[in-house]
């Protein structure tokens, strides 16, 4: 099993999930540039978190227009799992792979904090491990991490049930008060009609090890490698 | 020539940098204005004119903007 981690000019959270997979989950994983025009024979597609091509013109706007691009959306159509954290989020949804748009902060502040998640839904290779309403603390990092979709989009995403996380309170009330950025519905992550492209803020990869300061982000890649083993 | 692409946040998009910049102006005494959007304009020299509309919408809604949150206006000059 073999994961590809992109690395585009300007992402900064590529090494934290090469190392992570290796060291914390024995993974294969491999950095993939992004003018690399195939992926054959990567099982699984990080898009790492960072600041691709600068955030120039929008978040992911320009790094969604990279070669390796094409290759994720072939890879995703064949139902090859495809994860994106933070800015990689925001490059899934600038490709089209993922509905809506992440805007600016409410509060206009880059926030960088622990936050509490809710698991929306454990049907999903990302999820499985976990249980729905499952509570998760997760490290935020972003300045534009405000969820945006038109009232038929945010309908579609609520009535198939492919909201992944929500932002909630330490005991999973889902309020204002703990929705850091202002998204809507409290979105923290959502997943694709097919149920194999996740896009969430929070960075599951720096939370991965006790000693680094939780390690409740380790559902999520074990969910991966459990769906994946399970796959014939 | 030069093409003046104006990209501005739909009007049903929250926009805290619109809001905060006009409760800034409304402190400094104009109290009595309506709605701040804030957003960006991208000026292309085009020696040889502009690409066909087609082509020039594409670029515009593709690239320049984003759909979902953002709105263009294109103004050439010159």
């Amino acid at each position: 099993m073999k994961f590809a981690v992109l690395r585009f000019p300007g992402s900064n959270c590529d090494q934290d999930c090469l190392r992570t997979l290796r060291d914390s989950f024995s993974a294969t994983a491999e950095a993939v540039w992004h003018k690399e025009t195939s992926l054959a024979g990567y099982d699984v597609i990080v898009v790492p978190g960072g600041f691709s091509y600068g955030d120039y013109l929008r978040c992911g706007a320009i790094a969604r227009y990279s070669p390796v691009m094409t290759a994720v959306i072939a890879a995703a159509g064949q139902g090859v799992p495809v994860i994106g954290i933070c800015n990689g989020f925001q490059i899934l949804c600038e490709a089209g792979l993922l509905p809506g748009a992440l805007v600016r902060n409410q509060g206009l502040h880059f926030i960088c904090k622990q936050v509490h998640l809710r698991l929306e839904n454990r049907d999903s290779p990302f999820t499985c491990c976990g249980t729905t309403g499952q509570i998760l603390r997760l490290p935020i990092a972003h300045g534009e991490g405000c969820y945006f979709a038109d009232p038929e989009t945010l309908e579609q995403l609520e009535d198939s049930n492919r909201i992944a996380f929500r932002y909630c309170d330490p005991s999973g009330k889902i309020n204002p008060a703990a929705n850091p950025n202002g998204s809507l519905h409290h979105i923290a992550g959502i997943l694709n009609q097919e149920g194999n492209v996740l896009g969430l803020m929070p960075h599951p990869e720096r939370a991965c090890e006790a000693r680094l300061g939780g390690a409740e982000g380790r559902l999520i890649f074990d969910s991966i490698l459990t769906a994946l083993s399970a796959t014939p | 020539m030069k093409i003046r692409v104006t990209v501005l946040p739909k009007p049903s998009v929250l926009d805290p940098q619109g809001v905060a910049t006009a409760e800034a102006m409304k402190h400094l005494g104009w109290t009595n204005l309506g709605r701040v959007r804030i957003g960006k304009v991208i000026e292309i020299e085009a020696p040889e004119g502009p690409p066909d509309q087609k082509k020039l919408d594409e670029i515009c809604g593709d690239l320049l903007s984003n759909p979902v949150v953002e709105e263009y206006s294109i103004d050439i000059t010159e």
